[in-house]
């Protein structure tokens, strides 16, 4: 692997909520990774690993109450993001770092004009006329592969595809260096998954920008990442380049989540199931937090919590077998 | 082995203010008993409209759905009560589709109590078995919905579905909402039952990697139409449809080593709202040609057991 400069470097997040409920819920636990730049780094996990509260600590959107960053540092530009303040913040998101939601149907304002959306986005941030903005605007839609005749359309005349590329389009207008995308194709058809994938990787070449991609689909993973960070009980359980994940995965969970997977071995006429649950977020195991669920647990697994062993340059496991 | 559904001509039309929509336009299959049949599909394709016609939850707008011979799509309601102990649906949604407000024990119940003929043991009793079953713990019995994560609740679903041990059950997108670990635990229950009971499944799905691993048969539908069907291996080993092609290549394969050439597909489903004649996938087709968007194509059997409509089949 090249060394690259990195353009963000996560050190030691942690991120609890406080809820009244369930208590406090240890969503993110000392989380460290870089993101280089050019780079797209898969996020993976399943529902609840804390994938989401990473990317919105990176954005300081997190929620507060009931979130909150207990520890850690997140330096963007050699400055860290989490002690800048809000006016600062705002000026950094969405020109610098941009993040495209998961969910299309709701992310968009229902009673604005599709462009008119994308326009205040350019307007907000640069020192252009409002003209000049929808101008603009109406390229990014083109860019998108939407017709700039559809700019005065509102949401609700866009299929979910193309609310899409317009949110992927408003994220991309102000060309930040980084772009966080939370499941950009999660809630789409396969055939427009394509489509969306293909031209997400398309603007990236163009672009130059760096993207977070959150995902729990290793298929996407596999066609879009360079390098891939397993995300278990807010913990990064394994971090390798795809070659690493893919063709020397290291963690059981990461095992796991490919036996799981229906066609992965066609050999085989039952699917390999992870047994039991995922954790409780406010009751987590006290040393590997899949210990519980992990076929080759033993009882070291339970006496002391494994390190984050190099098992060769860049690919990084956290499990005691992989320690050996 | 004997066929348990057969349909006919079967329509499903629906009457919006724009005109009228061709949900299900003039499908014709059966399906043997004890197998299963996977539909498979993008979102407005009608699939669901399908899985709920099959079973009577919608009344069908034209065409006839024989269940062991017997004409159900204009039956009386007495009969339909019946017909429920046979034929059952797992919803989608393991959150919209459960009472918050009945306990599990009371929702697994439920279906036996409106059915009528059991005694408070025999539901008792056939309740908790089917717990062990589809592995709820039996402590849970009290508990709300909201309590319990997705993969339990959809536990619950398959549980109310099969509690009257019923012959065909249609499964519209069982485990699109869940985790892939959990989505396994799930299939593989499935697959379980299948086997111990012998039901027939319907298996409704836009995961093609799901439909592969769980068919014997699968329907490729596109708006409302058939346009595929086939063995599962032959399907996937020999796509016909250029729908289906586009579709198969489209999926992400979780595997860096192989790299498929994926056909982009340009545009987007057309609305199903009164579609003209002509081919429906023909405005999304590369290899459109004239008479695609002039005359609908006919179904063909291009092999033995493999039907494909389009004009082009086996020249693409």
């Amino acid at each position: 692997m090249d060394e690259k400069k990195n353009i963000l470097s996560i050190k030691d997040l942690s991120v609890h909520y406080f809820t009244v409920d369930m208590g406090e819920c240890h969503a993110v636990n000392h989380v460290s990774f870089d993101l280089g730049e050019g780079e797209t780094l898969g996020l993976v996990g399943e529902t609840g690993a804390g994938k989401t509260t990473i990317a919105l600590s990176i954005l300081g959107l997190l929620q507060s109450p009931p979130g909150r960053i207990l520890n850690g540092e997140i330096f963007y530009k050699g400055e860290d993001l989490l002690k800048k303040s809000e006016a600062k913040m705002r000026e950094i998101r969405g020109e610098e770092i941009a993040m495209v939601f998961q969910d299309p149907m709701t992310a968009l304002n229902p009673v604005d004009r599709v462009g008119d959306q994308i326009a205040e986005m350019i307007y907000l941030h640069q020192k252009v006329s409002r003209a000049e903005a929808m101008e603009k605007a109406a390229e990014m839609l083109e860019l998108v592969g939407i017709s700039r005749d559809r700019y005065r359309e509102f949401p609700h005349q866009f299929s979910g595809g193309m609310k899409q590329r317009v949110i992927i389009a408003m994220a991309l207008s102000c060309s930040p260096k980084i772009l966080l995308a939370d499941e950009p194709t999660t809630a789409l058809d396969v055939t427009i998954q394509a489509q969306v994938l293909d031209m997400m990787n398309e603007l990236k070449k163009n672009l130059g920008t760096s993207v977070i991609l959150i995902t729990h689909d290793l298929g996407v993973v596999a066609q879009m990442c360079n390098r891939v960070a397993i995300v278990y009980a807010g913990e990064i359980v394994e971090i390798g380049t795809v070659e690493d994940i893919f063709d020397h995965t290291g963690h059981p969970y990461t095992k796991g989540l490919f036996t799981s997977l229906p066609g992965y071995d066609d050999t085989s006429k039952r699917l390999k199931p992870i047994q039991g649950l995922m954790p409780d977020p406010a009751n987590l195991p006290p040393h590997c937090k899949f210990a519980p669920r992990c076929e080759h647990c033993c009882e070291m697994c339970e006496q002391r919590t494994p390190e984050f062993t190099e098992v060769s340059p860049g690919h990084f496991v956290r499990c005691h077998l992989a320690e050996k | 082995m004997a066929d348990i559904l057969e349909v006919k001509h079967l329509k499903k039309y629906f009457d919006v203010s724009a005109g009228t929509l061709h949900a299900v336009d003039d499908l014709n299959f059966h399906i043997e008993e004890g197998t299963t049949l996977g539909v498979v599909g993008e979102s407005g394709c009608g699939k669901s409209t399908l899985g709920r016609v099959l079973i009577h939850l919608l009344e069908s707008t034209d065409g006839q759905i024989l269940y062991k011979g017997e004409d159900i799509t204009r039956v009386n309601s007495k009969r339909l009560t019946q017909l429920r102990h046979d034929m059952q649906i797992i919803f989608q949604d393991p959150f919209a589709s459960l009472n918050p407000r009945m306990t599990i024990y009371q929702t697994i119940a439920e279906p036996m109590q409106i059915a009528g003929g059991y005694s408070k043991q025999q539901i008792n009793e056939n309740v908790y078995k089917m717990m062990d079953t589809v592995g709820l713990a039996r402590r849970l019995a009290n508990a709300y919905p909201h309590e319990l994560d997705g993969g339990r609740r959809q536990r619950i679903g398959i549980a109310r579905a099969l509690v009257m041990d019923p012959k065909f059950v249609v499964c519209d997108e069982p485990v699109s909402a869940l985790d892939v670990s959990i989505q396994a635990q799930i299939i593989n229950l499935l697959l379980d039952i299948q086997e111990e009971r012998k039901i027939t499944y319907v298996f409704i799905t836009h995961d093609l990697m799901v439909v592969k691993y769980i068919s014997d048969k699968i329907m490729v539908m596109y708006l409302g139409q058939m346009v595929e069907f086939a063995d599962n291996d032959e399907l996937f080993a020999a796509p016909t449809h250029p729908y289906t092609q586009a579709l198969l290549s489209a999926v992400p394969q979780p595997d860096i080593h192989k790299k498929t050439e994926r056909i982009i597909m340009k545009g987007e489903i057309k609305s199903p709202i009164d579609p003209g004649p002509g081919c429906r996938f023909a405005a999304r087709c590369p290899y459109a040609k004239d008479i695609c968007r002039q005359e609908s194509p006919a179904l063909r059997e291009t092999k033995p057991g493999h039907i494909v409509a389009c004009h082009f089949a086996g020249e693409l």
